[in-house]
């Protein structure tokens, strides 16, 4: 990794970067290049376009290098043990920003929760031809119901969350790559 | 013999009143009488089933064989000669290898493949040839007066005794719910180490006869072992497919279902050992590709006969093989070697702590958990000997000059893992506290997101160009909803697993409320109405949300029960059957009183989702009943993915998980007083009304697409044949009956009328209740 100093110089923000997602930047070139291919995959993916609208932030209208490789970073593998003092950001592949960012990929207006037409729309999605109109009605309803304890009719961070504390998220939100 | 003379001087003395013909009856007689014998014993086992936790069922098979063994010895009988090569390889192992095949746990086999089949071929390969070489050092000592083993015999000794066995391991794994990769290294370990080891025997056992090995023969050796695994694999996967789209057109001979399941999957197996390939991943791949196709296209009673029948062939193999080891043990004449056994023990524990240490060193950094020691160490405990090495001992050819040798230390090793192992791993492995699983609860929240998750890392994936399973998984989920249900299905409506979670949990719910409410339903309607106002506080239209919603549940439940039991009942524990008729008892239970409780309009406004507000998923009493499946799957592929957690001992009560018919509303037959006959009715009545012919059910499918789902009552095991698929002639029938106040009432309860006015779900009408 003796290049890795040099390359960092190369990197805008590279050692912020390398900070923030704990991954050496050279890395993050190869993947930047494929950017341009995911069109056609991700066409087919029922929720390809809330992927891509990820990487953008808010109000921006294009993604440049840091901000694709600090969404990405999200994806790895959570390490167990590191040793985090309380200075240093929380490391973005921890099991909480894993759950933000899936948070986030219902959560379009970005107010916080999950009302039940943004749930509704992801269930269409993803369910898309399967299901009556009611069904996806009646699933929605009833996660709400599960979820939702203040009554609000959304789902709050902090209840997907709770919701969701028995999966193993690690396992499910992570690629092995980048190592 | 006189009594044969057909001479007419020589009359017989008289007409034989009593005569006996033991010999043309011997062979069947006595393969009942053993299986009768190691049936009592398992019987015996489960009376006191505090023994069965420390004490794995393999371990009281062998000891029973002992006994029965030396009672045998000294009466000076002969074991039978039922351990030949052929009955053993094509009538006791198919089963078993069936059994294991058919409940693997599809989605979380398919996440781990690859260490898997590292883990079995290269872990076999390790132990194999390192025993094999290190055996073939310790014979060149003197001492030990075995020096005219060659290398060749000691590698086939040693690929005898690599094959590992861990049926009491798994029984533990299941029972402490180990964490779900290990349980599925272990599992699918087992599975493929028998096809490698019988292929590596195979190998061997050619080599061993040969006198000079070339080294090409080793080329041809590794390019046989390919062809034999993936000529396996193809063989099954075409016989799986073929047996699919045959199930496709049976919905009229719903009783030969079963049989196509079980005939293609032996003629799997018969067709590969034919052409020698490896047979018994070709009877697994068979049942895998298969069951998920088949089990959409056969009538519920046939899934659950296939997977009682399965079970059941299984079991009672595994229960025999066993037996006659320990029987074998005391009848046959041993060759004891102290020092040669002792070694093979030694380094059979040696070389799988090696192997595993090694191996996972090598593959963890492929896995996205990686094992650490506790799973190793599970891992490497967990390689006890059975079945497989046991009956390619006595397979041997007897050209080899220290055959005998071989099979007591095979015999020894099989004994010593099997009792030390086999009762040491359970306190071990809770003493040294591996990794548990969460035994997820179910949600449909859980559901969702992980849908949502899986979605996004194959857009990830995509996006990195980095295709590891998820990526796979979703093509090769689209490839099967494209091309292969079409083709193999016969109703091929994909169903998202969201979907059939949720209607599986709104039926879960409206058993509980059943359940709960107990005795007078009125006076628990003030309860749930004001639990209602309570939750209500909002100004959205709730009311009608509640009649929208029972009005859907009850769609749902009747359009979908069917696929509900189907689909969210699979599980994959080794050890028992599921146990999915709980529910549909509940349900059926509380007719009566709800029955007796109901007027009409007050309980209208019950709210099953309000019900489940306090009946959901927080640790109340009746989740533990339901099948634990937990379903994180794809749109259609719905296994389980860990093994649920079964009591061993708890039988499933009533076997028979016939569908249920979606019944009357009660409205239609409310003057019907007969509600307290039902209660005391007995199955009798109920069987006797039951005589429609089976085909009643294939014409009702056919006629009724939608609404008609119809389900099988469940009924006790005593009551035989009360389980026929009505259609709606029938049921009028029944009504006027009904009417005409006969005594012996049939159960009021008949297919659902066709129109689709909303009927309050809850408001079944009783079946007369079976006996618990």
């Amino acid at each position: 990794m003796g290049s890795s100093r040099s390359s960092l110089r190369r990197v805008p923000d590279g050692q912020q970067l390398l900070q923030e997602t704990g991954c050496e930047p050279e890395r993050w070139f190869c993947l930047g290049l494929r950017s341009e291919d995911l069109e056609a995959e991700l066409s087919e993916n029922p929720i390809g376009d809330r992927i891509v609208g990820a990487f953008f932030q808010p109000g921006q209208e294009t993604v440049d290098f840091p901000s694709f490789v600090r969404v990405l970073a999200h994806f790895r593998p959570t390490e167990k043990n590191r040793t985090r003092d309380g200075v240093q950001p929380e490391p973005a592949n921890s099991r909480n920003r894993k759950l933000k960012f899936a948070f986030q990929l219902y959560d379009q207006d970005r107010d916080g929760k999950i009302s039940r037409t943004e749930l509704l729309q992801v269930l269409r999605e993803m369910l898309g031809l399967q299901v009556t109109e009611e069904q996806l009605q009646s699933i929605a309803e009833r996660a709400i119901q599960e979820a939702d304890l203040d009554r609000d009719d959304a789902i709050c961070f902090d209840k997907f969350r709770k919701s969701l504390e028995k999966v193993d998220i690690d396992h499910k939100m992570s690629v092995r790559f980048l190592e | 013999i006189d009594d044969f003379c057909a001479y007419p001087e020589d009359v017989p003395s008289n007409l034989p009143v009593f005569t006996m013909d033991y010999p043309r009856i011997q062979i069947p007689f006595e393969i009942t009488l053993w299986m009768l014998l190691a049936s009592f014993a398992k019987i015996g086992f489960h009376v006191y089933h505090k023994i069965t936790i420390w004490v794995p069922e393999s371990c009281l098979f062998i000891s029973i064989g002992l006994i029965v063994g030396a009672i045998m010895h000294s009466v000076h009988e002969e074991p039978p000669a039922a351990l030949s090569s052929n009955v053993f390889f094509l009538y006791m192992l198919p089963p078993i290898v069936l059994d294991s095949g058919y409940f693997l746990p599809i989605r979380s086999f398919f996440e781990n493949v690859g260490t898997v089949l590292w883990f079995a071929v290269v872990g076999t390969l390790w132990n194999s040839i390192g025993i094999g070489m290190s055996l073939f050092a310790i014979c060149h000592i003197e001492a030990f007066g075995v020096q005219d083993i060659n290398l060749q015999e000691n590698l086939l000794f040693a690929a005898i005794i690599s094959a590992v066995d861990p049926v009491a391991v798994l029984n533990v794994f299941e029972d402490i719910s180990v964490n779900e990769q290990l349980y599925i290294v272990v599992f699918g370990e087992c599975l493929f180490s028998d096809a490698v080891t019988v292929v590596l025997y195979n190998m061997f056992s050619f080599v061993a006869e040969m006198e000079v090995v070339e080294p090409e023969d080793v080329f041809l050796g590794v390019a046989r072992f390919f062809v034999v695994g993936l000529g396996g694999m193809g063989f099954g996967v075409l016989f799986g497919f073929v047996a699919a789209f045959t199930t496709r057109f049976t919905s009229r001979v719903r009783e030969i279902e079963p049989l196509f399941i079980f005939m293609f999957s032996y003629l799997a197996y018969l067709v590969a050992e034919l052409f020698a390939i490896s047979s018994i991943m070709a009877i697994v791949c068979c049942a895998l590709t298969m069951k998920y196709y088949v089990e959409e296209n056969v009538s519920q009673r046939s899934c659950t006969t296939i997977r009682h029948v399965v079970k059941m062939l299984g079991s009672i193999s595994e229960t025999l093989i066993f037996f006659f080891l320990g029987v074998v043990t005391i009848t046959t004449d041993h060759e004891w070697n102290w020092g040669y056994i002792l070694f093979t023990l030694l380094f059979t524990f040696l070389w799988r702590g090696l192997g595993v240490l090694v191996l996972t060193q090598i593959i963890n950094p492929f896995r996205t958990i990686p094992f650490n020691m506790k799973d190793q160490f599970g891992l490497a405990y967990g390689g006890l000997r059975g079945a497989i090495s046991f009956a390619l001992a006595f397979t041997l050819p007897d050209s080899i000059g220290r055959k005998q040798l071989f099979v007591t230390a095979t015999i020894a090793v099989i004994l010593f893992t099997v009792f030390l192992q086999g009762i040491s791993i359970r306190p071990l492995t809770e003493f040294i506290n591996v990794r548990r699983t969460n035994r997820d609860i179910e949600s449909i929240n859980v559901e969702i997101h992980s849908r949502l998750m899986e979605h996004t890392m194959a857009g990830v994936e995509d996006l990195c160009g980095q295709w590891s399973h998820f990526y796979w998984k979703d093509k090769f989920m689209k490839f099967n909803n494209r091309v292969l249900r079409r083709v193999l299905i016969r109703d091929s409506r994909a169903e998202s697993s969201i979907v059939a979670l949720y209607k599986k949990l709104e039926l879960q719910n409206a058993m509980e409320i059943l359940d709960t409410v107990s005795g007078d339903i009125s006076a628990a309607a003030p309860s749930l109405v004001s639990l209602e106002q309570e939750k209500k506080e909002s100004a959205k239209p709730k009311k009608t949300f509640m009649a929208q919603d029972l009005k859907n549940m009850h769609n749902l439940l009747s359009k979908n029960m069917y696929k509900i039991r189907q689909r969210t009942v699979a599980f994959t524990s080794k050890y028992a059957l599921p146990n999915d008729n709980q529910p549909r008892e509940i349900l059926i239970r509380r007719h009566a009183s709800i029955r007796r409780s109901l007027r009409p309009g007050s309980f209208q406004s019950t709210i099953p989702n309000s019900q489940k507000y306090f009946s959901l998923p927080t640790g109340q009493s009746l989740g533990s009943k339901y099948p634990s499946a937990r379903r994180n799957d794809h749109e259609t592929m719905s296994e389980v993915a860990y093994p649920t957690r079964r009591s061993r001992f708890s039988q499933p009560k009533r076997s028979s998980s016939g569908a249920m018919m979606p019944l009357h509303r009660l409205g239609t037959l409310k003057e019907v007083p007969s509600t307290d006959f039902l209660n005391e009715s007995q199955g009798e009545s109920f069987g006797k009304v039951h005589s429609k012919p089976r085909t009643g059910s294939s014409h009702s499918d056919s006629r009724f697409p939608a609404h008609r789902r119809h389900f099988d009552p469940p009924v006790d095991n005593n009551n035989g044949s009360a389980d026929d698929v009505r259609n709606e002639d029938e049921a009028e029938e029944e009504q006027q009956r009904q009417h005409r106040g006969a005594l012996r009432p049939p159960p009021s309860w008949a297919a659902e009328p066709r129109d689709d006015t909303p009927r309050n779900p809850l408001l079944r009408q009783p079946q007369w209740n079976p006996k618990k």
